[in-house]
Formats: C-alpha cells, structure tokens, sequence
C-alpha cells in the first residue's frame, strides 16, 4: 500500500481525465487506422476545395482551366494528387470497415486485424491501379 | 436494467432522450458516408477517363445532364458528410470557447463551398 504523499502531485490545471497516455502506447494497427481515418478525412477536405476550384476553373473558361490543369500536372501537383487518391481509398475501405462496424459485424479480435489490413492492402492496390489507369489515358 | 424498468412506457416507446435527436447527426453521417460510396468511385473512375482529355472534351463530359445530375448529388453528400465529421472531430478535441467559432466556420465554409461547386456545375451543363 503506498500512502497519499508518495504519488506524484496531480497537475493543478487539469480539467479532464488524465488517461489514456497517447505518448507512450506502442502503435498498433488498430489504433494507428483510427488516427489515419481520421487524418485522412481531414486531407480529404483539403481536397474537396480543389475539386470545387477545378469545377470554378472549367465553368471559367478555357484560360483558367489551362493554368489549373498545369498546376496539377506539375512535379508537385502530381505528388499531392498521388497522396489525394492514398487518402482517398484508405478513407473509403476503412469508411465500409466502420459501416460494418456500425451494423454490428466483425468485432472480433482476429476478424479487426484482418479487416484492417485488408484496408492497407486494398488502398495501396487501388491507388496503383488508378495511377496505372491515368497514366494509360 | 433497474434504471431502464422505471422508465414510463410512453418514454420507451418515444425512444428519445432529453436531447430529442441524440443520433441524428451519427446517422446522417452515415447515410452521407453510403451516398459517396458509389458517387465518388463514378467519379474517381471519371477523372481517370479524362486525365488526358482537353477542355472541350472535359466540358463536353460536365454537360451531360446525368453528369450534372450525379456531380450535384455528390457535391450535397461530400459537404454534408465532410461537415458533420470535421464537426466530431472539433467536438472532440477542442474544449475551450474557440469551439463553437471552429463549429461555426465548418459549417458556413461547406455550406458555401457546396453552393459554389453546384453553381459552377450548372453553370458549365447549362450556359457554356
């Protein structure tokens, strides 16, 4: 039994609960998908803009859609678009992962690993194959 | 299950909490999530199609109706959908009075982001 004077002093600001310590967790799959979910709908949202820009530029006019095709056929523009279409799929699969989730399917723990891998391997080949698919365009 | 027997049936039945819409907002994403499935792969696939395209052949695509038609769906369901969780997410991480200006800023911001990409839609099927 340790007495009350031996544990470290609780911070004096504090509101909210102290717990869960996010810093020292090893990263896990299922906690790392969680994060990424979320990161890439904020990505997405990013990206949203630019797909209401591209819909301004062609209802402008040849010239200002001219000069938003040759931003995003830049070096950088490409990059960016590369990692648009990553944040994409891996926002969809892991989107459908929550929609069985929310009808109550595959809770399991081995059936949570599959599916989240699942999630990693489908995003990386959908995201080759539509990089493929444009290339041959 | 002590707590849930002395609940009146009437309160039962209704199903409702003091909040009346506890799970609108839960729900309503995920109805938003369902719509975007199939109208972002068509429209991921159609991006593909016309990755080499010029601007009359982008703008010809644009003024098909169903085009539009689909374009202006996906746009309501993006906006929506990409609101409500922007909102989960600042619900859940900001605590202080800075809150309900960030909740406020989402929601004007997709709110008009949607109403000019539907603009610039009908703009483009309509008089170009």
């Amino acid at each position: 039994m340790t007495s009350t004077a031996d544990r470290p002093p609780a911070p004096e600001h504090s509101s909210g609960p102290l717990s869960p310590h996010l810093q020292i967790y090893r990263p896990q799959l299922t906690s790392v998908l969680s994060f990424a979910h979320r990161l890439s709908g904020i990505a997405l949202s990013v990206y949203s803009v630019v797909l209401v820009a591209w819909l301004m530029a062609a209802a402008a006019g040849s010239g200002p859609f001219s000069s938003m095709q040759a931003v995003m056929q830049s070096l950088g523009g490409q990059v960016l678009l590369g990692a648009g279409v990553f944040c994409f799929f891996l926002h969809l699969c892991g989107g459908i992962r929550h929609l069985f989730w929310d009808a109550g399917y595959g809770f399991e723990l081995t059936n949570i690993y599959v599916s989240g891998w699942a999630v990693v391997a489908a995003s990386v080949a959908l995201t080759a194959l539509a990089w493929l698919a444009s290339s041959k365009m | 299950m002590a707590l849930q027997s002395m609940r009146s049936s009437l309160g039962r039945a209704a199903g409702l909490g003091s909040a009346k819409g506890g799970v609108t907002q839960w729900w309503a994403e995920r109805v938003s999530a369902v719509a975007l499935i199939p109208l972002t792969l068509w429209l991921a696939a159609s991006l593909i199609k016309h990755s080499g395209s010029d601007y009359a052949g982008v703008i010809a695509w644009l003024q098909s109706p169903l085009v539009a038609l689909l374009l202006v769906l996906l746009l309501i369901s993006l906006f929506s959908h990409l609101a409500l969780g922007l909102c989960v997410i600042i619900e859940d991480y900001i605590h202080s009075g800075a809150k309900f200006a960030a909740l406020l800023i989402v929601r004007f911001t997709c709110f008009s982001l949607c109403v000019t990409g539907i603009l610039a839609t009908l703009r483009i099927a309509l008089i170009t």
